[in-house]
């Protein structure tokens, strides 16, 4: 039976979208105002159908979903395959979850060339849902540095004053790291004969081979994620980009690494992950050490919260490479929420960001005065942020933890640090930019959030606050699909480690072979 | 029942909070009141249920909340004997502040907001007393951290409140760093974090251990001391006490209702819950009983000096909360709560009082600049004596019998930390009578050294605020004699929700201690108002004559033992230099090898120094993907064709 192909659906119609915004013309002005609306329409609609998709998901099951498998190459081997499990499901809907508020955020903000803007976003968008969906390493890879072209476009056209320094910036460092997945791809390829993503799970290559390989992937998703020391592209990235581009890049680019972690390295590299799994312990720790440190001397707020996201991004490796289902699960569930909650802190900073034009936490102060929803809805997000039980920020952070001590105590201990140093800077932000005197007249004047920011901040608050209460919502869908992770990873390792045995005691071991009896 | 206990204070401020523009300020505290009311009476049908009537202990499941492998974590309402009188305690003193409040922030322009956060607080302070496992013990822990955050810092435009309220929030996330590591640590070895599961395990895990940092540890030492961490950073224990002075920014009401009867109680109450485990970790409970005592004498030391009428009840708490922890780590956890109950009534009252006074001389809490008011606010003046009365521990108040009772365990318990903790209660003990003298006399006695004007304006508060303060004085003077029995007298009353080793169980032993060790702290305790009273009254140039002859020790005093200054020096100094340090070298060595460098050394090759502005670095990377792509492609070819032959 063929069924409808939903996810095929799904990932092209923001493309459609954006061609059929191409063709609109017209005085300026008209241009503008149809476009917006049509990106809406677009990305609204896809958030439906993506919708659609959660409901008729089978959420007890850890196989892949809705799958579409036509041949593409066939001289190549090379096939159109499309597939969702539980571990993809969320980041997809965070995808087309996202794509509408970001519409929304750049409604006034983006006055220049916005039909132009809108494409590009409808572009990131299909080519961000594309990435999750892909059953097959080319087609995924297609799609995975697909997304740096209109990224890179919205940095470098609609982006500040260093926008052409941090575009490149980010592209340079991105480039590189694809460059050797590429290549690592390609050996795959030439390895196995295959490149669908299952089959790939299956059949894992040879030990000496999977560290190469493994190194390769790890270079192209550490700098995603990123992870200290290839993390300094983001602060510039983020602080050049235009609201909404940082809302994508923080919201859904960053959580690329970490997919890419758990859907190519863990199953496909067992051996090399676990033997790389203390060095990623380290980076993580560093990472979520050193940025929020960093964070704390900030005096830019986009700097301040991409610094954060570094650290949030720590806990989200740290937990994937525990290798146990708290720390996967936690892990999914971190990028999800962080993907909620850095999402809208970044709208935070560009509600203020509208109305004064800089980003100097200086030039604030007293906002609770004149602005007090914005100054309740940038409260709970700060919480999201802290990890204060009750909001989703909570959720991941605490199973990633636990599943880390579990693994390793220091390591945990070190990590634990980081909801200290979490808090510090974030209520530092908070207190300078929301509460104290009035100061700075002019911010003192801002107008409160109006009807449009209201409503999409709406969905935001309740998500983090619902996440955070009944987070089964999303862990019931995901458990499944780690569990099958898990165990697959598991099984591995008893098998090399029985291969091991038998290869080291052949001399016969009484006691060994008495207890084999038993 | 349950459900009406625990969550109309949500609902009152789920209605207070979002609606409250359109509600009105009056609104607002008629919902809140409302809804505490209704908790405190739902608390107390409860309390009398399984407590007083020997009820069955129950749990009354709420939903699922946190689930991941064999981890599980339950939204879970625990109804026993110890949850039960927390909950009254919590619910019969948020009600006097929540009516207290009205009066005393009737003229804040936020008020309907205040109520609100009043009512957020008694909810997460519910959640936690009522939690049935540790994970949403930890909600309700960093919940009421929280509440206690945003009424820090609820005069928001005061930059020491906000300072004060970051500081509590962050100074509470250290010792939650403890907490959060003895969950783990609990599920590590337990592979539960459920409270029955935990605790029906105790026993049989008492002499496992675990690979903490390297070190093979007593599993069960280690996590009763990181919980303890925890609880030392919310009670303001020695150590991690800094953010409870600076929290007396906040409104007076909060005062009373977090920073003295409630929220800073959590520490003692998860000790106390934690019984069953604590009792297989003599080391730990070694390390409660001395960080306890150290506690009582170090901040009633600095209490002693101080002049902000605020700040003294606070020192005096932190010296309470002392008396509490050293009574459970002796194990006699039924006199520590016992303890934190009727300290919940007399310094609540003694806060709201303090609130009375602040409020009739117009904000002012110095006490070097009152005096004289007895007459101007006979009620208040009443009330606060009795509620010096009961802290001081001076007969048929309520500080007496739990005071005596703590300090008799101590004794009891015959060994040197036991000892050392008696000996520094007993000292504490008559500092604690002295300034809670010296803190009447300056207040009410002698003559007024404010202005005229104020004096002459110093008002009695209006009745909706010395109701709440009879209702506290009431319990400060009888809750004591009345409960004596229940709390440390038959041990049926805890049923169970209190565990004590038999060999541990000092409050049975406390009632045959000779009897120098029982009339002590009495004895202490009306010297202290005696030397108070000669001191601030008889002869008034006598504590400068004092403070000179005694300068170094009152110079380490009043300046509360330096905490302050050495934890700026060596946590917020360094963070801050290493912040930058690192920032820096996100900038200069890791771009300044990575792409910077590359930049750089692409430019050196290319000499095309003067073109080197935007576009080449585009070209350039362009150029290299085109020669990856050609790379590639060719690699690929020759697998394909490879694969075909």
């Amino acid at each position: 039976m063929i069924e409808f192909p939903v996810l095929s659906l799904l990932t092209f119609l923001p493309l459609i979208g954006a061609v059929l915004i191409l063709t609109i013309r017209g005085e300026e002005a008209i241009v503008a105002r149809n476009a917006r609306w049509a990106a809406l329409w677009v990305s609204g609609t896809t958030f439906l159908v993506s919708l659609y998709l959660l409901l008729q998901f089978d959420g007890t099951s850890g196989e892949f979903q809705f799958v579409e498998n036509v041949e593409w190459f066939p001289a190549l081997g090379l096939s159109y395959a499309m597939g969702i499990d539980g571990i993809s499901l969320f980041f997809v809907l965070l995808s087309t979850f996202l794509t509408p508020i970001c519409v929304l955020a750049s409604w006034n903000s983006i006055t220049k060339r916005v039909k132009e803007y809108m494409v590009a976003f409808l572009v990131l968008e299909s080519f961000m849902i594309g990435t999750f969906c892909a059953l097959d390493a080319v087609l995924f890879y297609i799609f995975f540095e697909g997304v740096l072209i209109p990224m890179f476009i919205i940095i470098g056209v609609w982006g500040g004053a260093r926008r052409v320094y941090s575009a490149y910036k980010f592209f340079l460092y991105t480039l590189l790291g694809s460059v050797l997945m590429l290549l690592a791809l390609l050996t795959l390829y030439h390895q196995t004969g295959t490149t669908n993503i299952p089959e790939l799970m299956e059949n894992p290559v040879g030990r000496d081979l999977q560290i190469w390989l493994w190194l390769a992937f790890f270079a192209s998703f550490a700098v995603k994620m990123p992870m200290w020391p290839v993390h300094t592209w983001l602060p510039d990235a983020h602080v050049e980009a235009p609201t909404a581009g940082s809302v994508i890049l923080a919201g859904v680019l960053l959580k690329m690494g970490g997919y890419g972690f758990l859907r190519f390295s863990l199953p496909m590299f067992p051996e090399a992950s676990e033997l790389f799994a203390p060095f990623v312990f380290w980076l993580s720790v560093i990472a979520i050490i050193y940025t929020s440190l960093v964070a704390l001397v900030q005096e830019d707020m986009k700097k301040l919260i991409a610094y954060s996201s570094v650290a949030h991004m720590g806990y989200v490796t740290l937990g994937i490479f525990t290798f146990t289902a708290q720390g996967i699960d936690g892990a999914i569930f971190q990028m999800i929420s962080h993907g909620v909650i850095s999402g809208a802190l970044f709208l935070c900073v560009g509600v203020v960001y509208d109305r004064l034009h800089t980003r100097e936490i200086a030039r604030y102060g007293g906002l609770v005065k004149n602005m007090p929803k914005y100054a309740t809805v940038f409260m709970i997000m700060v919480l999201g942020s802290v990890g204060l039980p009750g909001t989703s920020g909570f959720v991941g952070e605490f199973l990633v933890l636990l599943a880390a001590f579990q693994v390793d105590t220091v390591i945990a201990a070190l990590a634990t640090t980081g909801i200290i140093l979490g808090a510090a800077y974030m209520l530092m932000l908070y207190r300078r930019v929301v509460f104290g005197a009035q100061v700075n007249k002019d911010a003192a004047a801002m107008s409160d959030l109006n009807p449009r920011e209201f409503w999409y901040f709406v969905p935001l608050v309740a998500l983090v606050i619902w996440l955070g209460v009944q987070p089964g919502i999303v862990m019931d869908k995901v458990a499944p699909s780690t569990e099958k992770l898990v165990t697959l990873y598991q099984n591995r390792s008893i098998e090399t480690a029985a291969a091991q045995d038998i290869s080291e005691d052949s001399s016969e071991d009484p006691v060994r072979y008495e207890e084999l009896n038993e | 029942m349950e459900y009406l206990a625990v969550f109309s204070p949500l609902i009152a401020f789920l209605i207070a909070f979002l609606f409250g523009s359109k509600l009105g300020h009056k609104g607002c505290q008629f919902v809140t009141c409302a809804g505490i009311t209704a908790a405190a009476i739902a608390s107390c049908v409860l309390f009398i249920k399984v407590a007083l009537a020997h009820g069955e202990a129950y749990t009354v499941p709420v939903m699922t909340w946190i689930e991941s492998g064999a981890f599980t974590a339950e939204w879970a309402l625990r109804i026993d004997t110890l949850s039960t009188v927390m909950m009254c305690v919590v619910t019969i003193v948020s009600a006097c502040v929540h009516y207290y409040a009205v009066g005393y922030m009737s003229h804040d322009e936020c008020r309907g907001r205040f109520m609100s956060y009043l009512s957020l607080f008694t909810f997460a302070m519910m959640m936690l007393v009522t939690a049935d496992n540790l994970v949403q013990l930890f909600f309700g822990w960093e919940g009421v951290g929280l509440a206690s955050y945003l009424l820090i810092g609820f005069w928001n435009h005061k930059d020491s409140a906000n300072a004060a309220a970051v500081k509590a929030f962050v100074v509470n996330r250290v010792g939650d760093f403890g907490l959060a590591m003895g969950v783990f640590a609990a599920f590590f070895i337990f592979g539960t974090v459920q409270f029955d599961e935990l605790f029906a395990a105790a026993a049989d895990n008492a002499g496992v251990t675990m690979d903490l940092f390297g070190f093979e540890l007593h599993a069960m030492t280690v996590i009763c001391l990181l919980l303890f961490m925890g609880a030392m950073g919310k009670s303001a224990q020695l150590g991690l006490h800094t953010w409870l002075p600076d929290a007396m920014e906040g409104p007076t009401p909060v005062s009373a209702l977090i920073h003295a009867a409630t929220m800073v109680t959590a520490g003692v109450f998860l000790v106390a819950r934690m019984s069953p485990m604590f009792e297989y970790a003599p080391i730990a409970l070694m390390v409660v009983t001395i960080v306890g005592a150290l506690t009582a004498f170090v901040a009633a030391t600095i209490g002693l000096t101080q002049f902000d009428i605020k700040r003294v009840i606070a020192y005096s708490t932190m010296s309470q909360l002392g008396y509490m922890f050293f009574a459970l780590g002796v194990s006699a956890y039924g006199a520590a709560i016992f303890h934190l109950m009727t300290h919940a009534f007399f310094k609540a009252l003694l806060f709201l009082g303090a609130g009375s006074v602040i409020h009739a001389l117009h904000d002012e809490q110095d006490m070097r600049n009152m005096g004289g008011v007895m007459k101007k606010i006979p009620a208040t003046y009443v009330l606060m004596w009795i509620g010096s009365l009961a802290l001081a521990g001076i007969p048929f108040f309520a500080g007496y019998y739990s005071k005596d009772i703590v300090l008799e365990a101590a004794w009891a318990d015959h060994t040197w930390f036991g000892s050392f903790a008696y000996w520094m209660g007993i000292a504490a003990a008559l500092m604690t009578a002295f300034y809670s003298g010296r803190l009447l006399f300056m207040t009410f006695h002698g003559k007024p050294r404010m202005d005229k004007k104020t004096f002459d304006h110093a008002h009695e508060s209006p009745p909706i605020m010395l109701t709440p303060l009879i209702v506290l004085g009431v319990g400060a003077l009888f809750s004591g004699f009345a409960f004596y029995e229940y709390f440390v007298g038959h041990h049926q009353f805890w049923a169970g929700s209190i565990f004590v080793l038999p060999d541990n169980d000092t409050v049975a032993a406390a009632h045959h201690v000779p009897m120098w060790v029982k009339k002590l702290p009495m004895v202490m305790g009306i010297s202290g108002l005696v030397l108070a009273f000669i001191m601030y009254v008889k002869f008034v140039g006598l504590p400068e004559k004092v403070t000179k002859a005694f300068k170094p020790f009152h110079s380490l005093f009043f300046n509360k033992w330096w905490f302050d200054e050495l934890y700026q020096k060596v946590f917020v100094e360094n963070a801050e230099r290493f912040g930058k340090l690192f920032w820096s070298s996100d900038k200069n060595v890791v771009d300044g090898i990575g792409p910077d460098g590359v930049a750089g050394t692409s430019k050196r090759f290319a000499g095309v120094l003067a073109r080197f502005q935007t576009g080449y670095v585009f070209q350039y990377a362009f150029i290299m993907m085109i020669g990856v792509i050609g790379l590639v492609s060719w690699v690929f070819y020759q697998a394909v064709t490879g694969g075909m032959q």
